[in-house]
């Protein structure tokens, strides 16, 4: 019996009948995200139309389409559109795929990219950017620009998840359940000094901090997407990479051992990419919650446990999720802007909900 | 007849990119930018007393007065613009607090092409008068904008020479919030302790820098002679009454002669056109006069 045949048969039936096969239902989300990324692209306060959308972007390759565009509305798609729908792809795929791969880690539905400290240490490095700028980080802040925040939150994200790996890693063996207690200790220590620099901060200081606790896509350029793209395209394309493990962990560490899989490499291979991945989604967008934990959920109710589907339907999903909530966010009060995780929230849970009742009613 | 009707569509058509093109002449007969934004209620309230609203395309959330303005179309709180959102409006102006934010989108209308004139925020009349000259020269209105500054002015110098008159200063405790557990109160480097300066107030908790968390026997500890409440502050605790019943505030000589005030936010804190007056009126119930002193004694 093969690994894959030996988890259908060990794992309880939990996803819904399939009304579609799994292949099926990832190109069903591939071709979902093109169209929506079409409309975010061709849609938002400035009027474009998806001919003009598409003559800037041919025009970008030198090739002229039958549709005239202004200059006002080239710069509108290149240098605030386009920039968002990459970010938004990027950073909800990347949270989506990590959300799966860590409840594949912990064997567990709850477990959310969070756990390991990374968006608590990436949110406590901006805010004490933005608390402390002028008497700490004078001399720095002049080196790095508006390069210092994100670049100070990807580095708070690695930092404080590298010390909840640490102070869970025994030296030869990293334990999933310290890793759990720690992440949690550290998250409470994160959030503590995160309340402590909120708590220093002037009126002024605290309505910028809004932006990292509700998440927003809103300002993101090339150059944020320049700095976070390496980390989320890692996270994105190596994550699919560690499938076949995390299947074979879902059957337990000592089983996936013995199927001839290096166990502790693969567990900070996990843990290191989805604080790679997260930690820049963060430094990014702030913290965008509900994406990370529902999505992969969700598709396993479709899809059934298996990690090789799991993976790239959630990373697709999850783009799919952020760009839908993004247009949502930027056109219901257009021309004023409502913060993402409002709208990620607000569209999930609902759906969540139901889902899980209509579970309750077919006797699961 | 076909011929005819196409004739006559022409017509029609030249007609109206005639009535377009004059509308559109119109407004480019005033000098200066025709399409504005504004971002502050204190400088949306200043393009309208400046005779300029039709200028307006649109306004923030905090741009409250006059009435008129909320209905002109909102471009969100003045630290979450929207890049798109106000690129949308075609401003050829972004009249900006300088709280105005993000800074990345600020950029990105700079980039954009939008002229950003930033305006500092300075607790003071010269603050004042300063936004009124530069917007005035903005809007090219400069004999205008100097005789709104000079009533400015005048309310503040009526002000201070009412001041002078005084030879107590009250102790005040402001507190912008009293819901959530610990009241917050405003220290040093807020706008109502500028205001209490220039009130002839002294702050009752002076030594606190920006809005602070303060318990209840820190509020005693300060003996404040007045306490000041927001009217969203009042509001969320269920009313003045509700507010003295709770823990401590009897013990402040305020809770003790029941001189807690309500005050408009808006016109004390926003450091706008009618900031003078308000602070002027709210100075004359800080010192008490004997009629008022009488009737509080009387509620102890």
């Amino acid at each position: 019996m093969t690994m894959h045949a030996a988890m259908a048969a060990a794992g309880p039936r939990l996803w819904l009948k399939p009304a579609l096969s799994r292949a099926g239902l990832c190109w069903l989300l591939a071709l979902l995200l093109a169209v929506a990324a079409l409309a975010a692209l061709g849609s938002g306060a400035v009027a474009i139309s998806a001919g003009q959308a598409a003559a800037i972007v041919a025009d970008r390759f030198g090739i002229a389409l039958p549709w005239p565009f202004g200059a006002d509305q080239q710069a509108v798609l290149l240098a605030i559109r386009a920039p968002r729908l990459v970010l938004g792809l990027l950073v909800g795929g990347a949270l989506a795929a990590s959300g799966a791969a860590m409840q594949g880690l912990f064997r567990n539905p709850l477990a959310d990219p969070a756990l390991i400290g990374v968006s608590s240490g990436a949110a406590l490095a901006a805010v004490a950017v933005i608390v402390l700028r002028d008497s700490l980080f004078g001399a720095v802040a002049g080196a790095f620009g508006a390069y210092l925040l994100p670049v100070a939150a990807i580095t708070g994200g690695f930092g404080v998840s590298w010390l909840v790996y640490r102070l869970a890693d025994s030296g030869d063996r990293l334990d999933v359940a310290s890793l759990l207690l720690s992440g949690i200790a550290i998250n409470a220590l994160a959030g503590s000094a995160t309340g402590l620099l909120v708590y220093l901060a002037d009126d002024d200081q605290l309505r910028s901090l809004t932006f990292w606790s509700l998440g927003s896509l809103n300002g993101a350029g090339w150059d944020g997407v320049a700095i976070g793209a390496p980390f989320l395209l890692a996270n994105l394309l190596l994550l699919p990479w560690l499938a076949d493990a995390l299947n074979a962990l879902l059957l337990g560490e000592a089983e996936a051992g013995h199927l001839g899989f290096p166990v502790e490499r693969i567990k900070t291979g996990v843990v290191a990419l989805v604080a790679l991945g997260v930690g820049a989604a963060v430094a990014l967008s702030g913290v965008i919650g509900f994406v990370g934990l529902v999505v992969p959920h969700l598709l396993r109710l479709a899809l059934g446990p298996d990690h090789r589907w799991l993976l790239p339907a959630s990373a697709l999903l999850g783009a799919l999720l952020l760009i839908g909530s993004d247009y949502l966010a930027r056109s219901l009060a257009a021309p004023a802007e409502i913060p993402i995780g409002i709208v990620t929230g607000l569209l999930g849970s609902p759906f969540f909900l139901w889902l899980l009742f209509r579970q309750k009613l077919m006797g699961h | 007849m076909k011929q005819t009707t196409s004739l006559i569509h022409k017509l029609v058509r030249a007609a109206s990119v005639a009535l377009l093109w004059l509308t559109a002449a119109a407004p480019a007969n005033a000098a200066g930018p025709s399409r504005i934004v504004s971002v502050g209620g204190a400088l949306t309230e200043i393009v309208y007393a400046l005779d300029s609203a039709e200028r307006l395309v649109g306004v923030d959330s905090t741009s409250l007065a006059p009435a008129e303005a909320k209905a002109l179309p909102q471009v969100g709180y003045m630290r979450t613009l929207s890049a798109e959102g106000v690129l949308s409006l075609r401003p050829d102006l972004l009249l900006a607090s300088a709280h105005a934010g993000p800074p990345a989108v600020l950029e990105k209308l700079r980039a954009a092409g939008v002229r950003i004139e930033t305006l500092a925020e300075d607790y003071s009349a010269a603050g004042i008068t300063a936004k009124i000259g530069t917007i005035a020269a903005l809007l090219d209105k400069p004999e205008q904008g100097r005789a709104l500054a000079g009533q400015v002015q005048a309310d503040f110098d009526r002000l201070a020479q009412w001041r002078a008159q005084q030879d107590e200063q009250p102790k005040v405790l402001f507190l912008m919030a009293v819901a959530h557990g610990a009241p917050l109160a405003s220290g040093h480097g807020t706008a109502a302790d500028a205001m209490l300066t220039l009130a002839g107030a002294t702050n009752a908790v002076g030594e606190l820098q920006g809005n602070k968390p303060i318990g209840t026997e820190a509020m005693v500890a300060a003996a404040p002679d007045v306490i000041l409440l927001t009217d969203v502050a009042a509001n969320a605790i269920g009313g003045l009454e509700a507010f003295y019943r709770q823990p401590g505030i009897a013990q402040t000589p305020a809770g003790r002669q029941r001189k807690v005030f309500v005050v408009d936010t808006l016109a004390l804190l926003g450091f706008g056109l009618h900031s003078g007056q308000a602070v002027l009126e709210l100075a004359k119930r800080l010192h008490d006069e004997p009629a008022v002193a009488a009737d509080a004694g009387a509620g102890r």
